[in-house]
């Protein structure tokens, strides 16, 4: 097979898989949720309502695509195709097995944190081209929400850059052929889990989009395949976090006897349980708790992981050698 | 150079013109942000990959949003829309572009006598820039955290000075 065609069979397999994936967790979270809280969850269509996720499919296409007359159409058009870019793009880096990954950057780790700061807009566009209030306190909380979760998703992956020695994906799972990251960097582990829910705005980080308080925040005034391109964006951003957590913290495609793509979809899916486990078990806190948390707790802590971290390396590298 | 550059420069210069002329506060924001993407795709095809990253996650992702935070917490209407299109009236536009134009004509006669420098620009990684700022650079680097330093004292002074007063 010609290199071409290798490559477009990657581009379209990563597509369709991740695509597909983020369509059915959709049936996979409330048949988990439900299985959590004693209930059946969905199913009636299909077997063990798998064709749930088809029957939504249909009625969110077939519904009227309602642009509001006071909202700012352009904009309110643009805002949900951004964060469908900007995560699939992301997905475009992660290193999925050795022969699988879209495509392979040196700078492939600033370039998943450049694309989800660049996912903020989604929200923020979405909420002020609306015109409502409710969208726009929405839009504001997450603006001010995932700005400041930003910075030390960022800081807390250094750490793992500084010991892997590189920003490329591949080389940072390559680095973890005898110890998974996620013991010498347990604290940025924890650091980048908290900071990954809050990116993808999940419970219990959904404050932009808090039902008993805001309707349903920036997406108040969205309807039909333009809401549903948020609905899948955020299962996306689900998928996209648990795969970076999966392959900076847990070794990527590395496991005793199974192939590669098995090893990498069973830690992928175990995060996404864990998504919808929180999702189960914890209430929404309030904003300035959510705010002073990250601030004066999470910003020290990760400064100070960097901090040692690059004391141990320079140690090592250094009092080794001489 | 190639397609991809020109395509880019173009990008950038037609979207920058559009921030001037735009009356909407966030249109013309979100015209500077693809302004701001396009450099980065500049930078990337110049063989700095690691500033064509700082630039999309610090100026594109971070200082870029703090804009649109603001711009929306004034919540500016339709009326600031109407003002703002009466200040952009064509003859304000004469003297900065007769100014530009002297400008970019000398520019572009200083490129065209220039030596050229070598096509092949190498790949600058990561590691070549961080040991370049930590470096001969070190004293920029240290003056510009003096810099942040101050500023982030002034943001908590005034901060703090305001929640006491309400008090």
């Amino acid at each position: 097979m010609t290199p071409l065609a290798l490559g477009l069979l990657n581009v379209f397999f990563v597509l369709l898989v991740s695509l597909t994936l983020a369509a059915g967790l959709i049936w996979v979270e409330r048949r988990l949720l439900a299985l959590w809280q004693d209930r059946y969850g969905p199913n009636r269509v299909g077997p063990l309502g798998l064709l749930q996720v088809l029957a939504d499919a249909i009625k969110i296409l077939t519904k009227q695509d309602w642009i509001p007359p006071f909202a700012d159409r352009a904009v309110f058009v643009i805002a949900p195709g951004v964060i469908m870019v900007t995560v699939l793009l992301s997905l475009a880096v992660v290193p999925i097995t050795p022969a699988i990954g879209v495509v392979d950057l040196n700078v492939g780790l600033l370039f998943f944190l450049a694309m989800s700061s660049l996912g903020v807009y989604s929200v923020v566009l979405a909420g002020w081209s609306s015109d409502s209030k409710y969208a726009l306190l929405g839009a504001l909380r997450a603006a001010a929400q995932m700005l400041s979760y930003e910075v030390f998703m960022g800081l807390s992956l250094m750490g793992v850059v500084l010991i892997a020695g590189s920003f490329d994906l591949r080389k940072i799972v390559d680095a973890q052929a005898r110890l998974w990251f996620c013991i010498p960097q347990l604290v940025g582990f924890v650091v980048f889990l908290i900071a990954g829910i809050a990116e993808t705005r999940r419970l219990p980080f959904d404050l932009p989009e808090a039902e008993s308080e805001l309707v349903a925040g920036f997406h108040t005034e969205y309807s039909g395949m333009k809401f549903g391109m948020f609905f899948v964006g955020e299962y996306l951003g689900v998928i996209l976090i648990s795969a970076m957590i999966t392959t900076l913290f847990f070794g990527g495609w590395r496991g005793p006897f199974l192939p590669p793509i098995v090893w990498f979809l069973i830690k992928t899916f175990a995060f996404i349980a864990f998504f919808v486990l929180l999702r189960a078990s914890l209430p929404r806190p309030r904003y300035d708790q959510l705010m002073a948390y990250g601030w004066k707790l999470l910003l020290p802590l990760s400064l100070l992981n960097l901090a040692v971290t690059a004391a141990v390396v320079i140690a090592i590298h250094h009092g080794g050698g001489a | 150079m190639n397609a991809p550059f020109y395509v880019a420069g173009a990008i950038a210069l037609v979207s920058t013109l559009l921030v001037i002329t735009r009356a909407s506060a966030v249109h013309a924001l979100l015209y500077l942000i693809v302004s701001l993407l396009a450099i980065a795709v500049i930078f990337f095809q110049l063989g700095a990959p690691f500033i064509a990253a700082l630039e999309v996650i610090i100026y594109a992702g971070a200082i870029m949003v703090v804009f649109v935070f603001v711009v929306m917490l004034l919540n500016l209407g339709p009326r600031s829309v109407d003002a703002e299109r009466a200040w952009l009236s064509p003859v304000g536009f004469v003297g900065p572009i007769v100014l530009g134009a002297i400008l970019a004509a000398e520019l572009l006669y200083i490129v065209s006598i220039a030596p050229r420098p070598g096509s092949a620009s190498s790949l600058v990684s990561p590691t070549a820039v961080g040991a370049s700022l930590f470096g001969p650079y070190y004293l920029g680097v240290e003056l510009g955290s003096f810099l942040l330093l101050a500023g982030l004292v002034g943001a908590l002074h005034l901060a703090r000075s305001t929640e006491q007063a309400a008090r």
